[in-house]
């Protein structure tokens, strides 16, 4: 995939030469009186991945958090602006915000397993919208399982609680059960901070498959990682949008003096 | 300096010897109190415990029958009526309401509650259950345990709930699920234990308390399953036979308290054995 | 790329509409979920607003026909239909006092023996069996101290008292004779060893929350054990300690079955401890099934409505004495 973003003849940022899933559209986000986001423009295109980096606090997870409107379970939180999802405004409160979750899914830094067998953990989200006969359920929990590269790892303790399984096979579990309901957006929030470099670079080649299907944004500190998995990536510092455009382009000639320090290492 | 420190090191030692006989002292009182109730208690213990109703006055031999089936129902009904009433409240406080000023209040108000002398809970079902019906009864006794086991389920339920992670919640939520299912199968399901530990609180707690049964299911000398009337019950069988001249009486009030004592600490120990194993997940 | 991925790409847009009706019914499920639990939240206020409603109005014959005089009058006479607190008033506040005198520092004691002294094998099962003990029924402790306690008192602390105080100024009052075993001695010691558990648990935990690099960073500077106690450990924990004594103060004050057997149930003001009196909850408890329907009862209820405002008044003061600790320690 980062043969898409090579071929890509037009490297101007936001030239929309592909189609846009998600339209941000100056986008400001509070906490209580606090500016967290200030003002951000950005697409995120039809079955790639972005990236966004950033050192800590620059909002890079926030921006994210907004993006299925995670900030509502708490109080003193609200989002400004648009954000566009095939040209629906999620942060239209009369949106139906569960619905909404069901097409944006999201992958967090801890893996998540529910306390529950790696069966129900799947068959759980699928039986909220559909109701499946028995045969078809199962069919439905191996595609996800294996879609997330686990199948062969768990086929033969399904039915044993999902907490039992290591750091990287719970956090590939996640990112099956995400996928099982077929969303169309998937948020990844830092995915593989809690993982061994083993389980990492599998978490990777999984969003690497996942691209083809999803249009996926993922939160990382890791600049490797973000130069490995993504398209485009987004830099973000004290909660603007610093600079975004094709990853082998901010990587290798960034436009902006503060992208440049920062994949180089000279701060953040 | 020497001297000094001498000094200081004296202090210590005295007032460490203090610590040790305090707690050896109070050990002792409990101690005491344990072995007088079981040498007392065993000593009356046999199958017509079991078997047979609380003998009439002056009359010989009698068991406990009656008392243990009221107790049994009573806490049972109370504790049915209590458990879901405390589960929703305290449900209410960790999830819906977690940020709202009246989850705050209600916290406050339940602790007034959890720690209210329950003699005033007596009274409270008596002028509101016992007066109006006109009469003692079991469901009044049952309501009176009802009222003494929703603060208790309530924060148990709340504390145990706050204990799950945000992570767990956002992922769920993440997923399009609706907080009623979030809650109801994420959120329980990892708080379980701990809730269940509650609720066998709760229980303990309701079939070792007298002073509510006192005045609202009164007592009854016979086997009686009907809740409109008035029904036996170990805590007040134990209060009405312990003063009393007959020595059967007072021999079978020690037994009662005695099997009170053992149901009690059985679910004490229960709750704590499945709070260890939830810690342990 | 994968089967599924295919697969996922056909369904999603069918999926849609289905998701539509499913999420209607969702919705309305997790709304009345949601306004099941905001009710049973609001039941919990409405119970206490209904007992003291109820209270108010079982008193209010009792409290209009004697008015504040109910307070302060001793005399109570169901045969003349006269009734006066003060006595059950005096005996709750002088039971309660002997017991926080005696379970105090006792338990606190025990509670530094747990955290600081005892051997780490040990600090497990005490801890568990002390814990265990606080959820003794009370009746349990009335009949022993009814049965065992009294008697022994009777024949031997009572008499040793009355003996050694007998020539003292104001302390031959307060020990006057004669030793009848029962009596607010008697019950402040039993309501004395019944809270002992809980004051215990309380302190264990408060004390608990002091963070070890402070008591570490104290012996390390040479603090012997009793030093880092006095000088760290109970200044870090003061309010939540006073907290956990007050809660333990509003049991001892409402505690009815182990006070019941041992206190004589006399409406005379003694000031000697070791003389037959009464509590307010002992004399509800003994009392309320042989009372007269009318005054009497309405007397009784007055009493516990009494009860109630006393230990809200304390209960209260107790939490927002435990909620500043709590808040210190979360941040």
């Amino acid at each position: 995939m980062n043969s898409v973003a090579n071929t890509l003849a037009d490297p101007t940022p936001g030239g929309d030469a592909l189609p846009a899933k998600l339209r941000i559209k100056n986008l400001k986000f509070f906490y209580g009186a606090t500016l967290a986001l200030k003002g951000i423009d950005l697409n995120l295109y039809d079955k790639h991945v972005t990236a966004f980096i950033g050192p800590s606090g620059c909002g890079k997870s926030t921006l994210l958090r907004v993006l299925n409107r995670m900030y509502d379970l708490y109080p003193n939180q609200r989002a400004e602006g648009q954000v566009l999802l095939d040209g629906d405004n999620l942060l239209d409160p009369r949106l139906d915000i569960n619905l909404l979750r069901a097409r944006v899914g999201m992958v967090f830094q801890k893996p998540t397993p529910f306390p529950m067998t790696i069966y129900e953990n799947i068959a759980f989200g699928i039986r909220l919208y559909e109701k499946l006969p028995k045969s078809e359920m199962d069919g439905r929990v191996e595609t996800a399982l294996k879609g997330a590269a686990l199948w062969n790892e768990v086929k033969d303790k399904l039915h044993t609680s999902g907490l039992g399984l290591s750091g990287g096979q719970q956090q590939r579990l996640c990112i099956a059960r995400t996928v099982a309901i077929k969303p169309e957006v998937i948020l990844f929030d830092e995915p593989c901070s809690a993982l061994d470099p083993i389980s990492t670079a599998k978490v990777e080649e999984l969003i690497d498959e996942l691209s083809a299907t999803y249009t996926i944004a993922i939160v990382t500190h890791n600049m490797q990682q973000a130069a490995r998995v993504s398209d485009y990536t987004a830099f973000m510092y004290l909660g603007e949008l610093i600079e975004f455009g094709p990853t082998n382009a901010i990587f290798t000639s960034p436009k902006n003096q503060r992208t440049q320090e920062y994949i180089t290492g000279r701060f953040g | 300096m020497d001297a000094k420190y001498a000094r200081r090191r004296h202090t210590n030692t005295v007032a460490m010897t203090l610590c040790w006989g305090a707690a050896l002292f109070g050990i002792s009182w409990l101690a005491f109190i344990l072995v007088a109730l079981l040498w007392n208690g065993v000593a009356g213990l046999n199958i017509a415990v079991f078997t047979e109703v609380t003998p009439g006055p002056g009359s010989t031999g009698g068991g406990l029958l009656n008392a243990i089936v009221g107790s049994l129902i009573m806490t049972t009904i109370g504790v049915a009526i209590g458990t879901p009433i405390g589960m929703l409240a305290g449900t209410y406080m960790a999830e819906y309401g977690r940020y709202a000023k009246l989850t705050k209040v209600v916290r406050f108000i339940n602790d007034i509650l959890l720690s209210a002398p329950s003699i005033i809970i007596g009274l409270f079902i008596y002028e509101a259950v016992v007066v109006p019906l006109g009469h003692f009864s079991a469901l009044a006794g049952s309501l009176a345990l009802a009222v003494i086991v929703i603060p208790v389920v309530v924060r148990t339920t709340e504390d145990m709930l706050l204990l799950v992670p945000n992570t767990l919640r956002e992922a769920s939520i993440a997923l399009g699920m609706p907080r009623a299912y979030m809650i109801m199968r994420v959120a329980y399901s990892a708080a379980r234990a701990g809730i269940v530990t509650g609720v066998l609180l709760a229980i303990a707690r309701a079939s070792g308390e007298t002073a509510p049964l006192l005045f609202t299911a009164l007592s009854s000398p016979f086997l009686s399953l009907d809740l409109g009337k008035e029904m036996a019950n170990l805590p007040v069988i134990i209060n009405n036979f312990a003063g009393s001249p007959y020595e059967n009486w007072r021999q079978l009030a020690w037994t009662g308290a005695l099997l009170i004592t053992l149901a009690v600490l059985t679910l004490s120990v229960g709750a704590r054995v499945l709070t260890r194993q939830g810690a342990q997940k | 790329m994968t089967d599924m991925t295919v697969e996922a790409d056909v369904s999603s847009s069918e999926a849609a509409p289905d998701r539509a009706s499913a999420l209607r019914f969702l919705k309305m499920s997790d709304r009345a979920f949601h306004w099941m639990t905001f009710l049973a939240a609001v039941f919990v206020l409405a119970l206490l607003g209904a007992i003291i409603v109820s209270l108010i109005v079982g008193a209010s014959p009792a409290l209009s026909t004697f008015g504040f005089g109910f307070v302060v009058n001793e005399r109570w006479s169901p045969s003349r239909e006269i009734f006066g607190a003060l006595a059950p008033i005096y005996g709750t506040i002088v039971t309660s006092i002997i017991a926080m005198l005696i379970a105090v520092p006792v338990g606190l004691g025990i509670a530094i023996f747990l955290t600081e002294l005892c051997p780490m094998a040990l600090r497990r099962p005490f801890g568990v069996a002390i814990e265990l003990l606080a959820g003794v029924p009370s009746i349990i402790y009335g009949i022993w101290g009814f049965f065992v306690l009294a008697p022994l008192l009777k024949e031997t602390l009572q008499p040793a008292l009355i003996d050694i105080f007998e020539h003292v100024p104001l302390l031959n009052a307060l020990f006057a004779g004669p030793a009848y075993g029962i009596g607010m001695l008697t019950a402040g010691l039993i309501l004395a060893i019944m809270i002992l558990p809980f004051i215990t648990a309380v302190s264990r935990d408060v004390f608990q929350t002091v963070p070890p690099v402070l008591k570490e960073a104290a012996f390390g500077v040479g603090c012997t054990t009793w030093e880092v106690v006095g000088n760290i450990v109970i200044p870090f924990t003061r309010v939540g300690l006073v907290g956990g004594v007050m809660l333990a103060l509003g049991r001892a004050l409402g505690e009815t079955m182990a006070v019941t057997f041992v206190i004589g149930n006399s409406h005379n003001i003694s000031a000697s401890i070791l003389a037959p009196a009464t509590t307010i909850s002992a004399s509800i408890a003994n009392e309320f099934q042989e009372a007269s329907a009318g005054l009497y009862t309405s007397s009784l209820v007055a009493l516990g409505l009494l009860l109630f405002v006393i230990t809200f008044l304390v209960l209260s003061a107790a939490r927002l004495m435990l909620m500043r600790i709590e808040r210190k320690t979360g941040g």
